[in-house]
């Protein structure tokens, strides 16, 4: 089975545990305003890749995962791809790969439901905690999100919850509170990420020739994101 | 006999025979646990290491050299003792009278010598050159064989570096020995080797053997001399931890004060010292605090060791290295650690004495060591920049558990093994000659087989290898007989007295040789096969540019297509090499290894099919070229885990650098997953890595503002330099490599 992948990254350490190949996923549901690969978002975009060949180049990396790592399904938005993400990790889990999905949640159906089967953790995005801001600056309700997250949990696969934390926009204790309590209230979710709003990106949407919506917000500095973390 | 300085030793075979090996084995402690028991640096390390650094600044104020002694030989009593603070140094010795003070040693070649007092506004005095006017040196020596062909290789610089002009180095005495046995037992061990001899056929090679063991034992008449200059009785064996770590040291500083070798590498003796550190501390004469104590100083001593280079030396070996590189941790033949309190001891010097460059402290990794130790490696490594890693379960089923490395990555058995040092050859200029028929546009000289310049319009694989193969074969043969020539030459002026005397008399040899621009070659040979290469010929009818059009597989992204050109050229190279016999029957090595000199065989190597442009420099040792990595940075290490050991037994060197955001965003993440990698990456079978966990950022400020960062160490290749020891060049190609960074 084949999909549209933009790129694989062979060391991954920040998405998921351990060290990881990840795999980002071409095509995007979202328009998040804070998006850091605007070049994963046309669906058409990237190029054709084939699920056994991508867990071949996985499997090169498995002396390197340790007892945590594994691989990383990111993006873009896999879920947009659901079947070839179950079929990459139905490979993967035959070769003894630990596999993780990096998503957003937005979507869930019954082959979301059979690629969750195939997932051994899931780093939900979520963007904001208020329904208002998911609709302003991502494009759907905060909802489905929550159903999601209802569903993860009613599976007990383990979950991390994430964070892109914009000044104006989250940066509050108020945000984190209300991030915590939807933390606490599931109990697959095991750890919280706080994630500083990064502008390094600019240079995609330029070259893309796309409005970089949060170009004029700031970036968070470091006493805000150790403050925030501290109430995590 | 029994010495009461092995009270309480366990063990009978290394009290019978000289076998270091057999006394670790019956002795050593493994530790199993983490860093936590080590101790800080006392208020004397301190006030000591501050005396150091206002040194280091003043050598630097001064250009890097701060004082010359040009009227004394360098040699094991030439200089009166020097210290740094008498009252407050426990262990002592210095190569001059005073501390950084740098000597002269014109035995390998007076013109070096010359050049380099010039260099920083000295003259060479009267006194040394009316001494070595009736005095034939290793240099004369090798000139007067050397052939029309040999000086014009060396011209063209298709080979570059060569030991003909200096001291050979990467030979490593087995300094424990003077520790454990004493001077009188080791001589009285030659001479019965020496009588031995008596038995065989008058042939060259016993009378050579006959005279060296004379040599030997004169200079361990020496080496007690020179300790009791000191101060020291070293008759005996040592007594306890102060004393061993002392004594190994004078074996040490015989050998630095005797030769200007390129590499003087350590050996393996933190395992050694541990076991007399543990007896001490059980007998209530040592804490933990006097035992780092005791490092502090020894690793402090190794920190002021200095020879007198050229500039031109400098190019290839920047940041003035002595290699004093200790072989840390690894595993033991029966499945113990041979990690000690004090393998941990001698990393924490990175931090009671702050980040360095030298001693070269170098991890042997295995899947087996202790994870507590793995961990505390790699956060050595993420706060210092300070260390490097071999894969110690590649190299013990071959060289055992008692081995250590000279330079870089040159293994060897500890005073079992030593090796002819032989810089590199060019590949990639050779690839260049080969394509115009013997003409190498740089030099503008002509060189190897004469020969029609390839004539089409396109390069073809086939015919591009035709050719590049007869030149591979003349190279090799030319390479091999130079080098019998320099160590024939050097055995005969400038014979490693000191350092041979701590060898067994019937010693094996390596001949070391070695590749650079294997990335470049891999790349090149790869676009003339998977895409379109136009040569472009000057108006002399000379190929010197490409036009490369379409993609072409790269070497660093895992894909066998090119990988594996890169694995077989190292191959084919070695297997060249062992059709012409050495000189002493040594084995035929080779080595990925670049030093610095990557940047200078760049620049003496036209344009090349990969479209890397005349003059640019290559990537260092087996590094990918930078910045062509693409699929990230486990995809490049896996490249350079495919080039195989078993041809380039004298090391694969890989320099890697990635910033801390990109190993994960917590400290123990970061550790953990350093961790990882280096499993991995050794589980691959690979041979080296040298771990920069920086960011560029960090570099490019140290660039423009090198006061500032006096002691920012970082690896370049096979050992690590102080940044602001490179020339501009050398720091601008450093910080053009590649840094994995987050995505």
């Amino acid at each position: 089975m084949t999909g549209r992948i933009h790129s694989i990254q062979s060391l991954a350490a920040l998405d998921g545990p351990g060290v990881r190949f990840a795999v980002f996923f071409q095509g995007c549901n979202l328009r998040c305003g804070c998006c850091h690969n605007p070049d994963t978002w046309d669906i058409h975009g990237g190029h054709e890749a084939s699920a056994s060949e991508l867990v071949e180049k996985a499997k090169r990396y498995k002396e390197y995962f340790g007892k945590e790592g594994g691989i990383t399904l990111s993006g873009g938005e896999p879920l947009l791809q659901a079947e070839f993400a179950e079929e990459i990790f139905k490979l993967s889990k035959e070769a003894g790969i630990n596999t993780c999905l990096d998503t957003s949640g937005s979507i869930l159906n019954d082959s979301v439901k059979r690629l969750l089967n195939y997932t051994d953790r899931v780093l939900l995005d979520i963007k904001y905690t208020s329904d208002e801001l998911y609709k302003k600056h991502v494009g759907c309700e905060m909802n489905k999100v929550l159903d999601f997250l209802a569903y993860l949990d009613e599976s007990a696969i383990p979950v991390t919850l994430r964070q892109v934390i914009i000044p104006t926009l989250n940066a509050s204790e108020d945000n984190i509170k209300r991030l915590t309590a939807i933390a606490n209230a599931h109990k697959c979710v095991d750890g919280t990420e706080l994630l500083p709003f990064k502008k390094m990106c600019g240079i995609k949407y330029e070259n893309l020739g796309i409005n970089f919506p949060f170009l004029a917000l700031p970036e968070p500095d470091r006493e805000t994101m150790a403050r925030l973390n501290s109430l995590l | 006999m029994e010495h009461i300085g092995w009270n309480g030793f366990c063990g009978s075979a290394w009290k019978n025979e000289i076998n270091v090996r057999d006394f670790i084995q019956s002795n050593y402690k493994e530790y199993l646990g983490n860093g936590d028991f080590l101790a800080g640096a006392t208020e004397r390390t301190s006030g000591l290491m501050k005396k150091l650094q206002s040194l280091f600044t003043l050598e630097r104020q001064y250009g890097g050299v701060l004082d010359i002694d040009t009227a004394t030989v360098s040699s094991l009593k030439s200089f009166s003792p020097g210290y740094i603070d008498k009252e407050n140094e426990i262990i002592v010795g210095m190569q001059t009278n005073r501390p950084l003070k740098r000597s002269v040693n014109p035995f390998g070649g007076i013109r070096m010598v010359r050049q380099a007092c010039e260099a920083y506004g000295y003259k060479l005095s009267e006194k040394v050159e009316e001494e070595f006017r009736f005095r034939t040196t290793h240099n004369d020596g090798v000139f007067r064989a050397y052939t029309d062909e040999m000086r014009a290789a060396r011209k063209s610089h298709i080979i570059t570096g060569l030991p003909d002009a200096y001291g050979r180095g990467r030979i490593i005495g087995d300094y424990r020995r003077v520790a454990l046995y004493g001077i009188d037992r080791l001589i009285a061990e030659k001479k019965k080797d020496k009588e031995a001899l008596a038995e065989k056929t008058f042939d060259t090679d016993r009378i050579r053997l006959d005279e060296e063991l004379f040599q030997q034992i004169t200079f361990l008449g020496y080496l007690k001399e020179m300790a009791a200059m000191y101060g020291f009785d070293i008759s005996l064996p040592a007594t306890n931890a102060r004393e061993a770590i002392q004594w190994t040291y004078f074996g040490y500083l015989g050998a630095i004060k005797e030769q200007n070798g390129a590499a003087m590498s350590l050996g393996r003796v933190s395992t050694f010292f541990d076991i007399y550190i543990e007896r001490d501390i059980k007998n209530g004469f040592l804490t933990e605090e006097t035992a780092q104590e005791l490092i502090d100083d020894f690793v402090m001593k190794l920190r002021i060791a200095r020879h007198l280079r050229t500039p031109e030396y400098n190019e290839l070996f920047g940041g003035d290295p002595m290699w004093i590189t200790e072989a840390v941790g690894g595993m033991g033949e029966d499945g113990r650690t041979l990690v000690t309190k004090s393998s941990y001891r001698i990393l924490n010097t990175l931090y009671t004495l702050g980040s360095s460059p030298e001693p070269n402290l170098t991890v042997l990794w295995s899947n087996s060591l202790p994870e507590g130790f793995k961990k505390f490696c790699a956060k050595v490594s993420a706060d210092t920049d300070s260390i490097q890693y071999e894969n110690d379960d590649l190299m013990r089923p071959i060289y055992g558990d008692d081995y250590a490395i000279a330079c870089c990555v040159s293994a060897m058995k500890v005073g079992k093994q030593m090796q002819f040092f032989g810089a590199r050859c060019n590949l990639a200029k050779l690839l260049l000659v080969a394509i115009n028929g013997g003409y190498d546009t740089s030099s503008k000289m002509h060189i190897g087989p004469q020969m029609p310049v390839l004539d089409c319009e396109k390069l073809d694989f086939d015919e591009v290898m035709k050719r590049y193969e007869i030149y591979i074969e003349w190279l090799s043969k030319l390479y091999v007989n130079t080098m019998n020539i320099i160590h024939y030459m050097h055995d005969k002026y400038a014979y490693e007295k000191t350092q041979m005397a701590l060898h067994d008399t019937d010693v094996g040899r390596f001949m070391a040789f070695g590749v650079a621009g294997l990335s470049v070659v891999a790349d090149s040979l790869s676009a003339i096969k998977f895409a379109n290469v136009r040569p472009l010929k000057d108006e002399n009818g000379f190929i010197t540019a490409f036009e490369t059009k379409g993609n072409f597989p790269k070497y660093g992204n895992d894909d066998d297509r090119v990988d594996m050109i890169a694995k077989d050229m190292a191959h084919r190279f070695i297997t060249e090499l062992r059709k012409t016999p050495t000189y002493r029957n040594a084995e035929h090595t080779l080595s990925v290894l670049t030093i610095t000199s990557n940047v200078t065989y760049g620049k003496h190597t036209a344009a090349t099919p990969d479209g890397r442009p005349d003059g640019a420099p290559f990537a260092p040792g087996a590094n990918p070229m930078h910045n062509r990595e693409e699929n990230g940075a486990l995809a490049s290490l896996n490249s350079v885990a495919k080039i195989s050991y078993d041809d380039c037994r004298d090391g694969i060197s890989n320099t890697f650098s990635i910033t801390p955001e990109a190993l994960g965003r917590t400290e123990d993440e970061r550790i953990c997953n350093l961790v990882s990698i280096l499993d991995g990456y050794f589980a691959k079978k690979a041979h080296h890595i040298n771990v920069n966990v920086m960011n560029r950022e960090t570099l490019l400020k140290a660039y423009e503002n090198p006061e500032a960062y006096p002691n920012l160490t970082i690896r370049v290749s096979g050992y690590a330099v102080n940044f602001s020891k490179l020339s501009r060049e050398q720091q601008k190609e450093v910080i053009s490599r590649t840094f994995h960074e987050a995505i």
